[in-house]
């Protein structure tokens, strides 16, 4: 039977297993809208196209499966490019689909005519513009394939009018024919032996895990390793819940689990990056040692042989020179250290680990992760422990980017997996909150939080509208300090306190703004309220805005100042 | 004095011949800030299948960069690193060059020695197509240079991989 590609678009959509559309109508895709009602998947009509590919990312870092977009050709393409080029510094597995103009007029500068593919080359995994209708089936089931397979990342995929509206013969392909597209899965076995035996010689090792732990699903074998080999856990940003930051003390009580050192790198914890610094092994593994970890890359870990396990070979000894390279998924390298390590065990580990992890407990407690507390005024990082306090440990929190992103990763422990999502690689502002609105998609019972700034929360916040019409409960904390708070630090410490631009007075009332969106709004102005507003909004059914007006000029402390080492970091205020 | 190791490195690409192939591994090049010195791309004897030859400049860490990062393109099939094997190149030029009555003997002269040949004559130029490796390109294009070069046109490198003895 003939289906016009409109037909066959939702058709294949229903085959990859596709519940949900996050989408902007516009000319160029009316057709596909047209038949939207008679399938049976979800859409989300968002208010600008980069919230689409935001939630879309947001969907698919919650819940592991691809995130859908589609947007009308020309400004609805353009607007997801942000969101694009943010899943794919994050490697987040994300579908879109743009509409183009009908092919006859391709290049003749239509009416919403851009070159979409063109824009959006660098910053994609791999991209199709359909030609021809019969082309359509096999470029969706590629692009799906190609998304969550491998290193996962944006495929984004144009769609020409006329053929939207042509037909042909459905048939959704079985198989995918990309002869070029082969990724190493199984990690070379005689290279997970060298990692391994140099791991059994070490003396003071460090595993430094991220993204890949999440995206490859190896959280248990990471935290399972980590233990057996006695060897302390860092995580990068996105690595965040790959491994606990505390455990069951058997008590009912959680405390910071023993092998937990937090976050490394510019805002890092001073354990994670003296540790670093003095390994004599690194066992990293689904990280690309961006510069934000790295500091001075020629002072980065000095004394360490670096194991780097990834499924990416671009990644490896592109930034840092590293010893044992291993080209695999995260999990299946895991699981092969695992049975080395079951198989032979180190004799005597946990007293030969004993000084190694003194030191790192001398240092956890010589400087922990802190701040000042204040009777008078909120202090930033006083509202994220709290939170995470009342909401715990099931909740998902999405960020912004700036300084309530470091306090959150330095604050909000995070055990498990997929609870946090935040912009790391690409840093967008205003990512968190249509990723939460995703988020929530995926997972209509969980607690969905967004942390904000008040700058941040600003650059997507039309979205407050598609949660409160679509009745997604998202919460979302602004901690505003009425400053661009990042930016201020670095001309605090590094400009002269020359604050040309970073000042944000003259922001809205958040509270009036979201009860003009239908939502909820409360705001907290003094330490006493931070629990209560927390507790009360956190109750709400709906979405809600809980502003709190906390101290303006608190920096993030520790630091490490561009272009130095991970050991010069100033740890408070000066 | 900055000292850097470049070399130059030619390398092979076997690509699917698809719309936007070739501005994927041109852009690759552009957005990473690696040079191209020298493409070219045309089919191959397999259908649907393209090979490039791409002559860059770099040091070792870039070049295995680039090699790593062209396959990771979905179109790519294969890329051939020469820096590792023996290989065979050659490049063809056009050069019209000025060929006046006390000129014609000497230019027809380095003709001969260099294998070359005369594609077209006006009454002041002729056109010689030379093929060769980069060396005897260099060695024309200088003598000819002094009798004086109107127009060049080459192709830029193409190679394969010598075949195992």
């Amino acid at each position: 039977m003939k289906l016009k590609g409109a037909q066959i678009f939702f058709e294949c959509l229903k085959k990859e297993g596709v519940e949900v559309v996050f989408g902007f109508p516009g000319g160029a895709v009316l057709d596909i809208y047209h038949e939207m009602a008679a399938h049976n998947i979800r859409h989300i009509l968002v208010r600008h196209e980069q919230g689409a590919a935001h939630m879309a990312d947001g969907y698919a870092r919650a819940s592991g499966r691809v995130g859908v977009c589609l947007v009308t050709s020309g400004p609805g393409a353009t607007n997801t490019v942000t969101g694009i080029a943010t899943a794919y510094m994050d490697s987040v597995p994300m579908v879109v689909f743009t509409g183009q103009v009908p092919t006859p007029l391709i290049g003749d500068d239509a009416f919403q005519e851009v070159d979409i593919m063109g824009i959006t080359r660098p910053c994609t995994k791999h991209s199709y513009l359909v030609r021809d209708v019969k082309d359509l089936a096999p470029a969706i089931k590629e692009a799906f394939y190609l998304a969550r397979t491998g290193r996962p990342g944006p495929i984004l995929v144009d769609l020409p009018k006329d053929v939207i509206q042509a037909q042909t013969d459905f048939k959704y392909p079985k198989k995918v024919d990309l002869p070029g597209y082969r990724p190493t899965v199984e990690a070379h076995a005689g290279q997970v032996r060298k990692a391994c035996e140099l791991l059994a010689k070490a003396k003071s090792p460090v595993i430094f895990a991220g993204g890949g732990i999440i995206i490859s699903e190896a959280s248990e074998e990471l935290t399972r390793f980590a233990r057996l080999i006695q060897a302390p856990v860092t995580c990068s940003l996105l690595g965040l819940g790959g491994y606990p930051a505390t455990t069951d003390s058997g008590d009912g009580q959680r405390r910071p689990d023993p092998l937990w050192l937090g976050m490394p790198g510019m805002h890092g914890a001073y354990q994670a990056n003296m540790a670093i610094s003095h390994a004599d092994v690194i066992f990293a593994i689904g990280v690309r040692f961006d510069d934000r970890v790295t500091g001075k890359i020629s002072t980065f870990a000095p004394k360490a042989k670096i194991v780097h396990v990834d499924i990416d070979p671009t990644s490896i000894s592109k930034n840092v020179e590293v010893d044992v390279p291993i080209v695999g998924d995260c999990r299946n390298a895991l699981e092969q250290c695992l049975e080395f390590f079951e198989k032979a065990p180190i004799e005597g580990i946990s007293e030969a680990r004993t000084p190694w992890l003194d030191q790192v407990a001398r240092w956890k407690k010589d400087h922990p992760l802190t701040y000042c507390p204040s009777e008078e005024l909120i202090k930033p990082q006083f509202v994220i422990e709290k939170l995470h306090e009342i909401a715990g440990r099931d909740a998902i929190i999405t960020t912004e980017v700036g300084q309530h992103q470091m306090w959150t990763a330095q604050f909000y422990q995070f055990d498990r997996p997929r609870t946090l999502l935040t912009s790391g690689g690409l840093g967008t502002m205003g990512y968190g909150f249509p990723a939460a609105i995703g988020a929530q998609v995926a997972f209509p019972d969980k607690l969905v939080i967004d942390i904000a700034g008040d700058g941040s929360i600003q650059m997507n916040i039309q979205e407050l509208c598609t949660a409160v019409c679509n009745n997604i409960p998202v919460k979302v904390v602004i901690i505003n300090n009425t400053y661009l708070g990042l930016p201020r630090q670095w001309q605090e410490l590094f400009y002269e306190k020359n604050y040309t631009g970073s000042c944000m007075e003259g922001s809205p009332d958040f509270v009036k703004l979201a009860e003009a969106y239908g939502a909820v709004g409360l705001r907290a102005e003094r330490p006493e309220q931070v629990e209560s507003v927390l507790r009360q909004g956190l109750a709400i059914q709906g979405p809600v805005f809980m502003e709190f007006m906390v101290a303006t000029e608190e920096n993030v402390y520790p630091i490490v100042p561009p272009g130095k080492s991970l050991t010069e970091m100033l740890l408070t205020q000066l | 004095m900055i000292v850097t190791n470049d070399k130059r490195y030619t390398i092979g690409i076997l690509v699917q011949n698809v719309p936007g192939v070739l501005a994927r591994i041109v852009g690759l090049f552009s957005g990473r800030g690696y040079n191209i010195e020298t493409v070219t791309a045309a089919e191959t004897n397999e259908k649907g299948l393209t090979r490039l030859t791409i002559v860059t400049s770099g040091d070792e860490r870039v070049l295995s960069q680039i090699v790593k990062q062209l396959n990771k393109l979905v179109n790519v099939i294969k890329v051939f690193d020469f820096s590792e094997t023996e290989f065979v190149d050659r490049e063809m030029a056009l050069i019209k060059v000025r060929a006046e009555q006390q000129t014609r003997a000497e230019v027809l002269r380095i003709v001969d020695i260099f294998r070359a040949k005369v594609v077209d004559v006006s009454p002041h130029f002729y056109t010689l197509e030379v093929t060769g490796n980069e060396g005897k390109l260099a060695a024309i294009v200088e003598l000819l240079d002094q009798i004086g070069i109107a127009e060049i046109a080459r192709t830029g490198k193409a190679a394969l991989a010598r075949s195992k003895k």
